[in-house]
């Protein structure tokens, strides 16, 4: 895919600037998410996207006060190592009918997927200080993983079936 | 912080308040995120970039963006994107649409925007389907397809392929991309529009709906192995030979771009007018 790796933080403020980026997007996608879903009806799933985006937000804000600010730097258009960003969810994970547990599935795998990209630079041959900065991350995404899967646990499993709509809106003609 | 820092614009600036009604999981959500992208990349102001469609699911997006949009006629996006070029060069002019739209309904407009080189940005979101009107095989449908009740059996027809008549008719910029890889595909798009001339971009974005298989393009895609070249008959070789799914920028040119001139010297449209009196 044209979107090459990332370039390596060599500080921790572009270590944070990196992680408020990521965080900002996977806020942003969960809202284009919720809107989809809201757009379609499906109000249930579009909540939960909702609250999904309000805690990206909140650790997006968060990073905001460990850079030391109050209002949001410019993101940079960062080049990922895979097609989109660390936490950020796919658009073609998405289905009309879809259950909050294909939500939280997504959410599931985002969160792996940055508790991976974190836990990866704090092992990386980078300064101590970010490495110590990303081990945080890592931490707090492991503990996102962790409160994920509890989260699915609550909700039920969606039947065989799930995506057979009786009077589908796009039937083929 | 300088003002021209303060006033630099965000992806999300260039999309507007009209949300998307496209199915959940369309690669066309992608798209339009790459294309707002791409403008915060180039620093576009919203005043100053005009979005201009056809028909299809794909030709809603101006109404998603920010920008002048025009949602024009069944395959005639290119004709109004040329005209408003042409009289507004100062504009960046963006048209976008689906592969139903631009090869088969435009077809004949496709063909000759790229021989005008006029210097604007056509992008094709590419599903291989008719969507809006629920499924039927376009162009650029394969000849086996047999979801679709008016071909049961497939249109035993051999695909179009519109790189290649890109190419011969004279695009001066190339490409091909992936709805999956968002980032990847704004920065195609950002060189298309930065590249003078006709720039063409050809975006592989799945229908879900009646093309669900197409969830796993994403399995298929891979980078063009090669740099981009300006051979035309270099990249010819390379676009007929390749299995339509290599992603990236194939071919760029360096024809010169059409702009005739305007304001002094040109007819007016009433001189014009008055030419057809009776």
């Amino acid at each position: 895919m044209t979107a090459k790796k990332t370039s390596t933080p060599r500080t921790v403020a572009d270590f944070l600037a990196q992680a408020y980026a990521i965080e900002a997007e996977a806020a942003e996608r969960y809202r284009d998410f919720a809107e989809q879903m809201e757009v379609h009806n499906n109000t249930e799933v579009a909540e939960l996207f909702r609250k999904l985006e309000r805690i990206e937000q909140k650790h997006r804000d968060q990073i905001l006060g460990q850079m030391g600010r109050t209002t949001p730097p410019r993101v940079k258009a960062y080049k990922w190592e895979s097609a989109e960003g660390p936490e950020t969810g796919a658009f073609i994970g998405l289905h009309y009918l879809m259950q909050p547990w294909h939500a939280l599935e997504i959410a599931l795998h985002n969160e792996k997927r940055a508790f991976a990209f974190f836990n990866e630079l704090a092992k990386a041959r980078v300064p101590p200080a970010v490495r110590a900065a990303a081990r945080e991350m890592a931490e707090e995404e492991r503990e996102h993983v962790k409160l994920i899967r509890q989260w699915i646990k609550k909700v039920p499993v969606p039947r065989p079936g799930w995506d057979r709509d009786p009077d589908p809106p796009t039937g083929s003609e | 912080m300088n003002a021209n820092a303060a006033a630099a614009l965000a992806p999300k600036d260039f999309k507007s308040e009209v949300k998307p009604v496209w199915c959940p999981g369309c690669g066309d959500y992608s798209v339009l995120s790459s294309i707002t992208k791409a403008f915060a990349k180039l620093a576009l102001r919203v005043e100053n970039v005009a979005v201009v469609s056809g028909i299809g699911c794909s030709s809603r997006i101006p109404a998603y963006t920010t920008c002048y949009g025009f949602h024009g006629v069944h395959g005639r996006a290119l004709a109004v994107g040329t005209g408003l070029k042409l009289a507004r060069p100062d504009l960046t002019v963006l048209v976008a649409g689906g592969d139903g739209d631009g090869y088969s309904i435009g077809g004949n407009h496709f063909m000759h925007a790229c021989r005008r080189n006029v210097d604007l940005t056509y992008i094709v979101m590419d599903n291989r389907v008719y969507g809006m009107t629920k499924g039927q095989a376009s162009p650029t449908t394969e000849p086996d397809w047999e979801s679709s009740k008016l071909t049961p059996e497939g249109t035993g027809l051999r695909e179009f392929h519109p790189l290649v008549i890109a190419l011969a008719s004279g695009a001066n910029f190339i490409a091909r991309a992936f709805s999956g890889d968002p980032n990847g595909t704004a920065e195609i798009i950002a060189e298309a529009i930065r590249t003078p001339g006709f720039s063409f971009v050809e975006i592989l974005s799945p229908c879900v709906t009646f093309r669900p298989e197409q969830r796993l393009w994403k399995d298929k895609v891979h980078d063009a192995p090669v740099k981009p070249t300006s051979d035309p008959s270099q990249a010819a070789r390379r676009i007929l030979t390749d299995d339509g799914f290599n992603i990236g920028v194939l071919y760029v040119g360096h024809r010169k771009t059409y702009q005739p001139p305007i304001g002094k010297g040109a007819k007016q449209a009433a001189d014009l007018e008055a030419g057809f009196a009776l």
